[in-house]
């Protein structure tokens, strides 16, 4: 592979993603300090919201340790280059919540949908493009449709005004070839002012491959977290990309060393598990389960004595999405009335 | 005297269509006209087939049918943007107007909650809040008639096949209506609303999850008892509502969990979401109804 003289785009998801891993109670101080340091690094664009985006304070998802607007006016001040991006999920949050992010000084708004639902994005799309905000159109569970469906469903995000468009691989389910079929068509057939963005989960440790296919197919913005902090075996280890980056010729502006530090000294010693691809985050990439579904099995196995496995594989074979977190301990009752256990 | 009281449906849709269904088995509506506005809609054929009086005109065309025909109810399944026009049009002419729409002209209205009141104050416009406020709120107001509820949250989950272009395109207007219902029906002091779509083949049947905080640790068996009979009232007018898992008590929290399956008249079982609607508005009319039938309340007058 010859990706010599490209350039990318990385946007670290540790203190958004990563907000799953840490059932959302990141403290101020840690999403000052660790964006600060990534700042200081080079890293280009930094979300910040609670894991399901603008709005996901609730029961359902967790209660945040602080609002989305708190985490926000403690760090967008403090950025010197980096830009602060937030999550918007319709259905979860609304335009209320994206005109309070741009009213923060976020710059980037990336609206997410399901890979068949593009069209509940139109009004939030529509609203950030008018106020001018980077636009991007976000389309989760990529995995589970063919590179023809997320090309049509893109060109809606594109005709409601986005200017970058992601496939999302949210079970970290994907395998190389995916990724190059998924972007390289949307590369092909969007116009080339569109941008193409690709975001990973690590949970068949596929994160650093799959990116690198992305950017071969001709992604220019490729997501990862500092430390691979994030939903199920988390996202593409930034740091480690960097490297094979540099190696491979591929320009991002971030400083290796200084990358590797905030990871080491910063991220990993927050972290409450180590992120790594265990039985469980294995069984989300195995199964194409949405990533953030990790700690809810668990929490449920604990809970009701049903293995987070089964759990999680039933809950691929039913098809669900993301935010369907309600979903784990219905579920999870069901088989334990099945069991006999309640 | 016949007691039914005769009523225009505007909007020859899939749920125009699926109450006009539900309609003709009523004890207490009988379905007069339907109105659209194209007279090559397969809706307006279909209600003429069904043999009622077929109107393309909008509801300007129905008008001087009204007091003739003696329709005193109309049901306005077309869109938040004609919805207050029609409305003072038929109220004017004595028409009490069932609002399925996300308008909210009128105040929200959930049968088993808050129906009774608005029979009794002859409320000329109620609005029917959104599908997933149908199946929801009624289990929030079963926690907080038995003690306060600081937080209720609610997530509906549909199938994509059941979420018609206009809620696509303002979902916003889903979540907001919702959540405030949530509070202002359910009686949470504060709400919030989820709405998740999921296209999987063949379709899921609408699910919902509803979640309290209580203030104060729950009545437990007060609590229990409040939901079960509120699922009883609900599955009077919508047969498939059923409490799948719950009450689930953890700390504060009151967690249930429900599926909607609807009655398949013309929209298919799985879309429970629209059924619960079009259930809960013949529901509302009928109350007007009965009523109005034993002399709680009298209809406005006409020569």
């Amino acid at each position: 592979m010859n990706l010599n003289g490209k350039k990318v785009t990385l946007h670290d998801m540790s203190l958004r993603d990563g907000m799953h891993a840490k059932r959302h109670q990141i403290s101020l101080d840690e999403m000052v300090s660790i964006s600060t340091a990534m700042d200081e690094a080079g890293m280009p664009l930094i979300e910040v919201t609670h894991g399901d985006g603008l709005g996901g304070r609730s029961l359902n998802y967790g209660f945040p340790a602080h609002s989305d607007e708190e985490y926000l006016r403690a760090v967008v001040p403090k950025m010197k280059n980096a830009r602060i991006s937030a999550l918007l999920l319709p259905g979860i949050g609304t335009v209320d919540h994206l005109k309070m992010a741009k009213d923060c000084g976020v710059s980037t708004i990336r609206v997410a949908t399901h890979c068949t639902e593009a069209d509940v994005s139109e009004q939030h799309i529509g609203m950030a493009a008018k106020m001018e905000m980077d636009t991007v159109g976000f389309l989760m569970m990529a995995h589970m449709v063919s590179p023809e469906k997320i090309l049509e469903q893109a060109k809606l995000m594109v005709s409601y005004g986005a200017n970058c468009i992601y496939a999302t691989d949210s079970a970290g389910y994907m395998l190389p070839d995916d990724v190059t079929a998924h972007i390289g068509l949307l590369r092909t057939e969007l116009p080339s002012n569109v941008e193409i963005g690709f975001h990973g989960h690590h949970n068949l440790g596929m994160g650093i491959a799959n990116s690198l296919a992305a950017i071969e197919a001709g992604a220019s913005r490729i997501d990862g977290s500092v430390a691979g902090l994030g939903a199920g075996a988390g996202n593409t280890p930034l740091e480690v990309f960097c490297a094979v980056l540099e190696r491979m010729g591929v320009e991002t502006g971030v400083d290796l060393y200084k990358i590797m530090d905030v990871a080491e000294d910063l991220v990993v010693p927050m972290m409450d598990q180590p992120i790594r691809v265990d039985r469980n985050a294995l069984t989300l990439g195995y199964a194409g389960v949405y990533s953030s579904f990790l700690l809810f099995a668990e929490r449920a196995e604990k809970k009701y004595g049903i293995s987070a496995r089964d759990i999680l594989v039933e809950l691929g074979r039913r098809g669900t999405v993301g935010g369907q977190e309600d979903m784990i301990e219905d579920l999870a009752l069901t088989m334990a009335k099945e069991k006999g256990l309640i | 005297m016949n007691k039914k009281l005769k009523a225009v449906i505007i909007g020859p849709g899939n749920i125009g269509t699926d109450m006009l269904m539900k309609m003709q088995r009523s004890e207490w509506i009988e379905p007069v006209w339907m109105v659209g506005i194209d007279p090559e809609s397969e809706g307006l054929k279909r209600a003429a087939e069904m043999g009622i009086k077929t109107c393309s005109t909008g509801v300007d065309g129905v008008l001087e049918h009204i007091i003739a025909d003696d329709v005193r109810v109309a049901f306005d399944a077309t869109s938040a943007y004609v919805h207050a026009e029609n409305s003072r049009k038929l109220n004017e002419l004595g028409v009490i107007m069932v609002d399925l729409t996300p308008a909210a002209v009128g105040p929200f209205c959930v049968p088993p909650v808050n129906l009774t009141d608005h029979a009794r104050n002859l409320e000329m416009n109620v609005n029917m809040v959104t599908c997933g406020g149908q199946a929801t709120i009624p289990m929030i107001a079963a926690v907080s008639r038995v003690q306060p509820v600081a937080y209720g949250e609610i997530v509906a989950t549909v199938s994509s096949r059941s979420v018609g272009p206009g809620t696509r395109q303002n979902i916003d207007e889903f979540t907001r209506t919702t959540a405030g219902a949530v509070e202002k029906v359910g009686g949470a002091k504060e709400g919030k609303a989820i709405i998740i779509i999921n296209p999987a083949e063949p379709p899921l049947m609408m699910r919902d999850t509803i979640h309290c905080l209580t203030e104060g640790e729950p009545d437990q068996t007060a609590i229990t008892e409040s939901i079960h009979a509120m699922v009883k009232e609900v599955q009077k007018y919508v047969p498939g509502y059923t409490l799948i898992n719950g009450p689930i008590f953890d700390g504060n929290k009151v967690s249930c969990y429900m599926q909607v399956e609807g009655l398949g008249d013309f929209l298919p079982k799985y879309a429970g979401n629209l059924d619960i609607m079009t259930a809960a508005a013949l529901r509302t009319a009928e109350m007007f109804a009965e009523e109005a039938a034993d002399g709680t309340i009298t209809l406005p007058a006409r020569g």
